[in-house]
């Protein structure tokens, strides 16, 4: 019977039912952080347990690490400890740690597809919801909470539920100056924050099929935040040319089988699906949020939606939304006033986004008001010197800094300061997911917040840097 | 009389839609090797100014101190997966969650802490919100096994996701021992699949 690759991937770890109707599946590789696996350790030690498998957990240091001096001990006592507290578990169970001075540290959703790691056909998981983001590759990459980190460290697998498979086409081209995280935002805007509850997303259609890995990452990242479970592409030629060469890739021979297995796992043209949404990628623009979900989006030739025109809870949330943003509802989003720009996360953190960036930036300068910081996702993404990415990025007035999670959600010193408005490429506009309970955050694509740093105001980059003509 | 199935204690409305986890514990309490700390840290930037004045937050109405059972909305637990967003809530008093619609991820955290997530309807919601409001002091009887639930004299109906409810009515809960017990199945699985070695 034709299958989907969520069926494929999912029949092939399958261990077995459990009591409660859940089933036990095999993961085969889990990523661990600072933030969620040092008290999954705890409970480890407490209960008398060893970890199963160390040789398919991966760890690294992303959220806390400062951007600025990586130095031990870090500037901040708890952050350091949270670091010790790794380091020492890894150690003592012989697990595999991607420190700041190994050369391979980074955001773990960067790391794990750089170093090809991350594989079509596996299971991945990873205490942190952005784990969505390896989907990419055409496997089953799942966030999860710290007892599950446990459940995984002591026993290779996870007690779940299978999901239902919502397709997702995307068709037509998309316009020039319109990028991966304008499809995702477009695509949650449309579908819901939590439009995606029981699914696993399956991207497709023309415009995904063109994608690059990294713009697929962008993607799949975000299927967190329309409340997916997971989001992923089938592996194709694309998928296969990223992973060929990479350092935890078989090469020769080993690769030449790998990639028949992999393709094997790509859903079958007949599979069936729970569900089918197309959308017409022809008529996206360059989008950005303008309320305190990902899913209060808009295009930037939008005006700011009026609460008045919706009904009950969500005129309040909308309400309340432009209370925070201090937004006028009917009001145009483009020129809105920004102070910080931050280009950086898991969802845009990766060398080709800084790459476009540079491309566009050079001879324009950073408006005189507008902090704007550039944070590589990994130290491998900052590493091409010789293409002068940095000094691109300083030239135009931005700080170039050391790769970690940063502004995204700054657990670290970097922060928005009061009410400031932040344009920021990251994935999340919670209240107060900035690092100060009053700041804002407006979502949007690298080349928009470069824009937006311009500008010192959400602009349309493709007015700005006439995408329109060149591309 | 909290066993497994049936629960008791007084609720509190804690209204929104999309209460994401960021909300329910923000980012700089995540620094923590352990949970042990993160009760009072719950809701801390609704609850509190920026110079820790309370902003009189109904978590910190005096009628609804002690509260273990908490009304929300739409999509209770969006965002992060971190669970110290459960373990802030459990660890604050909170034993039973009621909403319209829950995260994915935070009900699975919430299962395994021992902690449900019930499912109600709006309407049902919205009465029950005003009568907690009216009644601080009265006590919630809920049982899992009915899926029923009783206040103030009234009753109300909810639903769980199937393979949470079976866990607390065989008190499996905490999935752990019974993975473990399937060695031998793990090991045929491992083998069967053709991952290559990806140490370094
Ligand atoms: S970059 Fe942001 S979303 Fe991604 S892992 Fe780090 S904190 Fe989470």
């Amino acid at each position: 019977m034709a299958k989907n690759l969520y069926q494929k991937v999912w029949a092939d770890h399958l261990v077995g039912p459990l009591e409660n109707g859940q089933f036990q599946v095999f993961m085969g590789l889990h990523l661990i952080h600072e933030v969620t696996s040092p008290q999954a350790f705890g409970m480890l030690k407490a209960e008398g347990r060893h970890v199963f498998h160390p040789g398919r957990t991966f760890a690294t240091v992303d959220h806390i690490i400062p951007t600025d001096d990586q130095r031990r001990p870090f500037s901040d006592p708890m952050a350091e400890r949270m670091m010790a507290v790794l380091s020492d578990a890894t150690e003592m169970h012989g697990i595999e740690f991607f420190q700041p001075n190994s050369g391979s540290q980074g955001i773990v959703h960067v790391v794990g597809p750089e170093l090809g790691l991350t594989q079509p056909g596996i299971t991945i998981c990873c205490g942190d919801s952005h784990t969505s983001t390896h989907g990419a590759f055409g496997c089953i990459a799942l966030g999860i909470g710290t007892s599950q980190v446990r459940d995984v460290l002591a026993s290779q697998t996870l007690a779940m539920d299978p999901l239902k498979v919502r397709r997702i086409e995307v068709t037509g081209q998309l316009a020039p100056g319109v990028t991966a995280k304008d499809v995702t935002l477009h695509i949650i805007r449309i579908l819901g924050v939590n439009g995606g509850v029981g699914y696993a997303y399956e991207y497709a259609g023309d415009v995904i099929d063109v994608m690059t890995m990294e713009e697929r990452m962008t993607v799949c990242n975000m299927s967190i935040e329309g409340g997916a479970r997971c989001g992923y592409i089938n592996p194709d030629q694309t998928t296969f040319e990223y992973l060929k060469g990479r350092e935890r890739v078989p090469s020769g021979a080993g690769f030449e089988q790998a990639v028949i297995r992999w393709a094997g796992y790509a859903s079958d043209p007949d599979a069936s699906y729970d569900d089918v949404v197309v959308i017409d990628g022809s008529a996206i623009e360059p989008t950005v949020t303008w309320g305190v979900t990902p899913g209060q989006a808009l295009g930037i030739s939008e005006r700011i939606p009026d609460p008045a025109a919706a009904e009950g809870l969500d005129q309040e949330l909308m309400t309340d939304a432009l209370r925070y943003m201090q937004l006028e509802a009917d009001a145009p989003i483009k020129g809105t006033k920004v102070d910080v720009a931050f280009i950086g996360s898991c969802t845009n953190g990766r060398l080709s986004d800084f790459q476009a960036v540079a491309a566009a930036i050079q001879g324009y300068k950073v408006a005189p008001d507008v902090r704007a910081i550039a944070v590589p996702g990994s130290v491998r993404c900052a590493a091409p010197e010789e293409e002068g990415l940095a000094d691109i990025f300083k030239d135009a007035g931005f700080e170039w800094r050391l790769a970690g999670c940063s502004m995204c959600l700054a657990m670290n010193a970097d922060k928005l300061v009061g009410d400031e408005v932040c344009a920021s490429s990251s994935n999340r506009n919670f209240m107060g997911r900035q690092g100060s309970s009053s700041g804002r955050t407006i979502l949007m694509s690298p080349i928009m917040v470069a824009a937006a740093a311009i500008q010192g105001a959400v602009a349309d980059a493709r007015e700005v840097f006439q995408l329109e003509k060149t591309s | 009389m909290n066993d497994l199935v049936k629960r008791s204690g007084r609720g509190i409305y804690v209204q929104g839609n999309d209460i994401d986890t960021d909300r329910i514990i923000p980012a700089r309490f995540l620094k923590c090797v352990t949970f042990d700390e993160l009760g009072p840290a719950l809701f801390y930037d609704e609850r509190f100014d920026t110079q820790d004045v309370s902003k009189g937050h109904i978590l910190d109405a005096p009628a609804h101190q002690g509260a273990s059972v908490m009304i929300s909305d739409a999509n209770f637990g969006c965002g992060s997966s971190r669970e110290h967003a459960p373990q802030a809530l459990q660890k604050f008093g909170f034993e039973v969650i009621i909403a319209e619609s829950f995260a994915e991820i935070f009900q699975g955290n919430c299962t395994t802490l021992g902690m449900p997530c019930l499912v109600m309807d709006k309407a049902q919601r919205k009465a029950l919100a005003s009568l907690v409001g009216h009644h601080p002091d009265a006590e919630f009887l809920i049982d899992l096994q009915a899926q029923t639930l009783t206040f103030a004299n009234e009753r109300f109906s909810f639903t769980m996701k199937d393979s949470s409810r079976e866990a607390f009515l065989t008190g499996r809960y905490d999935p752990l021992d019974e993975l473990l017990v399937a060695h031998e199945a793990i090991q045929a699985v491992a083998a069967r699949l053709h991952y290559s070695d990806q140490s370094g």
